[in-house]
């Protein structure tokens, strides 16, 4: 029946006239209701607020959902800061070898810092400059999550950019494109799959610390932001497991939907990016990508934005470009050296100020007790490490070994990193308090209880890559089941192994802040250990233990960094990397 | 033939190029070049690698600055990368996130290129260039030659006035580079494109004389000018004809007479010192080659082109080859011809056994570097040495990379030689035989 054909506009004539699609009709409204919401709960978050007074919180489950979503809306904006410092830090420290120097130590060290232990100094600073509105405090949770994602994200930029051929840069300059479309045509899109990838695994940390930075207590006063961290915080003081039951479902449902409205898309499209000259098998799909790509109106949207993005050009390219420079170009040698002096000298001058500080309030007996605390510490942090390897490598080589399970797994394990291990700690509580238990002891695993999933994960994708021919060599020699494991398996999987062990460990770390001290209703559970006396600290305002609390747990994971992982990691990249 | 009535493009002058080394004063990588662009030629730089012909390349559309000299373009001294110069990079250098078009378009949408204008023209360049079809492709779904044809395609539809070739077709296989160049020279003939000159770098003497009016014959270490050739073939050219086989025989003498004849022990010292940049080649290439100028048919004397046939290369693969043979007083090269030395017939019809043996006296004797390794770990008592010890030594003559380089291939023919064990993990150097520990 031509006719009735001839009356529906083909896909072509669709796409010239700008008639919507059914892919359209799918979006639109979605995006639209994304965007009202959002802007909703922002008005909410700059309500007005003095300091001190209480905000309703209500155990009604009624609320989670709008808790929820104020919730998700701090993880966003914090991975937006995340990302826009990323761009600044990342390229500053590629553009000039000065700059790396000072700034990629201090990358390194601020990735040691517990994040929990400096919120109640910055949640004063926050208050203070947003006075009389809620932004305060919602700034500081901010910045808390902020802090748990940015860092390895701009490690992960920079190194994308050092690994960057360089004829790309050639091309970009034989075809003169401006520093600014050199970045966004070149260095980001390079830089793309990894960024993405590094976002994620921040983010799945980062929901932790949204649930911990939501109720805030400083010098005795209690901030609690409307957020599914507070609803739990609450449910705690009541005691009232049915509530921690909602939270840990609201929780379940709004990681799923971050995934996948969120993560399995950037994933999916971030694929196109890799620096890869043949295709790879599988790649990754998305069906909510497949929809914003199909959408119309989406599709418009983006090209307008594209050309937006690069229309703007600074007004003397070229000066700008010659300024800003190629990443990883040579300084000279003797200008190096007075600049690396002077960052040294400064630095020296910093450390000793903030020792003089430290000395003055604190007597020199406790200071030598935080470091034992630290010890204390350190040592639950390492045997957790050992138990959770020994439970994990087996169980991570069993599933990477069978293609089938490893697909199922990795999402599953991904999601339990991703889930917030602090809305379990009442439930340990609990048990600790009704068997009667050993607090030093049976604290102890609620550190590792988000982070080991790190170990498990790394383990699997690395058994998953051990090669064929290899498994089937071994197996042609007739290597008995140890011979495999000690000649094959292990150091096959040793460098991924490597990498989930010092994520695991750091994370333990910034954990050992709110799980030493656990408590339930008015029960208090405490473990002798460092992260412990700076949340005593914090709980007490005592800014100069702060400080000393968190420059120790610092010191520690520096040390514990370079001493261990970084031997390990060394020995993994030149020895066990199958090539 | 200098014609001075046309006036020049793009002219070098006294171009020198020297890389800091560190610690000590600086590697010559190019040393007082002069040259001429004319229009409407295409000129090749035929050279082996580290001759500096793609540093060269590289001056001269301001991608790099000379440490001498200057580059002028137009009569302009060229100090940034110069608009009317683009590049067709060796291994394409394309954007992989960006389609076909998209990278096409890239220098168009630099220029401020309106996008109706923009697509317009690169879909001329497409069909042009013969990716037609390919528009929405990902460089990864094409072969290498499609992908060269998207290098083409985005260098020229900026209408450059000058196109670089950077070892354009090296990466592709022969009929594909084939192919790829007659089009290329199609449309150069025809004037299909705008471009006034082509300046191509290249180490294979064919292509060069397939498509160049002069070529210019570099000598490595420091990049020098060796030779100036016109040639004054018609296209299209045919690789069969007397006079096209003949200019290939004299480039190939040109190119080989870096050996001196009848040197004396003392100046050959003085020329290949500890820093000399050992080729890399493998003991089982030069054992294949040895063996095939060994045949009975051939006697110990063999022709090059028949030489790279048996061996299934192409003529320049064999350079250094050679230059590894004759290093080690096993073969010579004379004219068109390699002869096979007293002591590469020994050594090439010796056992495994007797070919070590061989191998490393010539070694010791022949290569400074193997000498000095081996004397430095004779007189340490413990008779090991780190390996920064010499990568040092070598970076007073070389880049760092160089040496990496040069150093990996001593360690690899002191090896077979058993003249030294090498720890790859802790990187130290010994006289111990291998294994020893482990037993």
């Amino acid at each position: 029946m031509p006719s009735i054909r001839a009356m529906i506009p083909s896909q072509e004539a669709r796409e010239s006239i700008g008639l919507p699609n059914r892919w359209d009709v799918l979006v639109m409204p979605l995006v639209l209701a994304l965007l009202f919401l959002a802007a909703w709960a922002m008005r909410q978050m700059s309500a007005p607020y003095s300091w001190g007074s209480p905000i309703a919180i209500s155990l009604d489950p009624a609320y989670l959902p709008y808790y929820a979503l104020r919730t998700t809306l701090r993880m966003v904006l914090a991975m937006a800061c995340s990302l826009l410092f990323t761009f600044v830090y990342g390229s500053a420290a590629a553009r000039s070898a000065r700059a790396a120097v000072i700034l990629i130590p201090l990358l390194d060290i601020l990735q040691s810092v517990p994040i929990l232990g400096f919120l109640s100094i910055t949640v004063v600073g926050f208050i203070r400059l947003f006075k009389g509105s809620l932004l305060g405090p919602e700034a500081a949770a901010i910045f808390a999550i902020f802090t748990s994602q940015a860092w390895n994200m701009a490690f992960s930029f920079y190194n994308s950019l050092r690994m960057l051929p360089k004829n790309l840069y050639q091309v970009a300059d034989v075809f003169h494109l401006s520093a600014w479309a050199r970045f966004w045509k070149l260095e980001v899109p390079f830089a793309m799959p990894g960024l993405v990838w590094n976002t994620m695994m921040s983010a799945s940390g980062g929901w932790f610390f949204v649930v911990a930075s939501e109720a805030i207590s400083v010098s005795g006063k209690t901030v609690m932001l409307p957020g599914v961290g507070s609803y739990i915080a609450l449910a705690i003081q009541g005691r009232n497991l049915t509530a921690i039951g909602y939270a840990i479902v609201a929780m379940l449902v709004v990681i799923v939907l971050y995934d996948q409205l969120l993560f399995r898309p950037l994933i999916a499209w971030s694929d196109k990016f890799k620096f890869e000259l043949s295709e790879s098998e599988a790649v990754p799909n998305s069906i909510v990508l497949q929809a914003l790509q199909r959408a119309r109106f989406l599709r418009k949207l983006r090209a307008w934005l594209a050309a937006a993005l690069l229309r703007w050009r600074p007004r003397r390219p070229r000066g700008w470009a010659e300024r800003l420079g190629h990443p990883f170009r040579r300084a000279t040698a003797s200008g190096d050296r007075v600049w690396s002096s002077t960052v040294l000298v400064l630095s020296g001058v910093s450390l000793f100020a903030l020792g003089h500080y430290i000395a003055h309030a604190v007597p020199v007996a406790e200071i030598g007790r935080v470091f034992l605390l630290g010890l204390a510490t350190a040592a639950r942090v390492f045997i957790l490490i050992v138990l959770a390897s020994l439970v994990w490598v087996p169980v991570g080589v069993w599933i990477g070994l069978r293609p089938r399970w490893t697909q199922k797994a990795q999402p599953i394990v991904l999601f339990l990193s991703a889930f917030p291990a602090n809305l379990l700690f009442p439930l340990a509580v609990v048990a600790i308090t009704t068997y009667h238990l050993n607090t030093e002891v049976w604290l102890s695993p609620l550190m590792i209880l988000g982070t080991q999933w790190y170990i498990l994960f790394n383990v699997i994708s690395g058994a998953a890559a051990i090669p064929n021919d290899l498994k089937e060599a071994a197996a042609n020699l007739g290597l008995r089941r140890l011979m495999v494991w000690r000649r094959l398996i292990l150091p096959a999987i040793f460098p991924a192994y490597v990498t989930g062990g010092l994520t695991a460990s750091g994370g333990a770390w910034n954990a050992s802040v709110v799980s030493e001290i656990v408590s339930w209703g008015p029960t208090r559970l405490t473990a002798t250990g460092l992260g412990a006396y700076i949340a005593q600290q914090t709980a007490a305002g005592d800014d100069a233990r702060i400080a000393l609390g968190i420059c120790v747990m610092s010191l520690y994971v520096v040390i514990i960094n370079r001493l261990v992982w970084n031997k390990l990691y060394r020995f993994a990249q030149s020895r066990l990397t199958l090539e | 033939m200098p014609d001075d009535s046309t006036p020049s493009l793009l002219e070098l002058r006294g171009i020198s190029k020297s890389f800091a080394a560190p610690d000590k004063g600086s590697l010559n990588v190019l040393q007082d070049i002069s040259l001429a662009l004319r229009p409407g030629e295409i000129v090749a730089v035929l050279g082996k690698s580290g001759c500096g012909k793609s540093t060269l390349l590289r001056i001269m559309c301001g991608l790099t600055r000379p440490s001498q000299g200057e580059v002028l373009y137009r009569g302009e001294r060229v100090i940034g990368p110069a608009p009317g110069i683009t590049m067709v990079f060796q291994t394409f250098g394309l954007f992989p996130w960006l389609t076909v078009l998209q990278n096409v378009e890239l220098g168009l949408e630099a220029q401020g290129v309106a996008p109706a204008e923009r697509r317009r023209r690169a879909l001329e360049a497409i069909d042009m260039i013969g990716l037609d079809g390919f528009e929405s492709a990902y460089p990864k779904e094409l072969s290498g030659g499609m992908r060269q044809r998207v290098g083409f395609a985005r260098a020229l539809v900026v209408n450059p006035d000058i196109l670089l070739m950077d070892e354009a077709f090296s990466a592709l296989d022969v009929p594909t580079a084939e192919s790829l160049r007659n089009d290329l020279l199609d449309l150069w003939i025809e004037r299909l494109i705008p471009t006034r000159a082509i300046v191509m770098v290249s180490h294979n003497i064919e292509e060069a004389l397939l498509l160049a009016n002069r070529i210019f014959v570099f000598d490595s270490n420091p990049g020098r000018v060796k030779a100036e050739l016109n040639i004054p073939l018609k296209y299209p050219r045919d690789r069969e004809s007397p006079l096209f086989r003949q200019m290939v025989d004299r480039i190939y003498s040109i190119m080989t007479t870096a050996i001196v004849p009848n040197e004396t022990d003392a100046l050959r010292a003085g020329r290949i010192g500890i820093g000399y940049r050992l080729p890399s080649v493998t003991v089982a290439q030069m054992t294949g080659v040895l063996e095939e100028v060994n045949l009975p048919a051939n006697e110990g004397r063999v022709e090059l082109a028949e030489l790279a046939a048996s061996q299934q290369m192409e003529v320049d693969d064999l350079f250094p080859i050679l230059e590894a043979l004759e290093l080690l007083d096993f073969c010579r090269v004379a004219g068109r011809e390699v002869i096979l030395a007293r002591h590469g017939k020994a050594f090439v019809e010796a056992d495994i056994r007797q070919r070590k043996v061989i191998f490393a006296e010539h070694l010791i004797k022949r290569v400074p570097l193997a000498g000095h390794i081996r004397r430095v770990l004779n007189e340490r008592p413990a008779q090991t040495a780190p390996e920064q010890r010499f990568l040092r030594e070598l970076e007073d003559y070389l880049s760092e990379e160089e040496a990496q380089r040069v150093f990996s291939v001593i360690i690899d023919w002191g090896r077979y030689a058993e003249l030294f064990a090498y720890d790859y993990n802790a990187g130290i150097l010994s006289t111990e035989n291998p294994g020893e520990e482990v037993a």
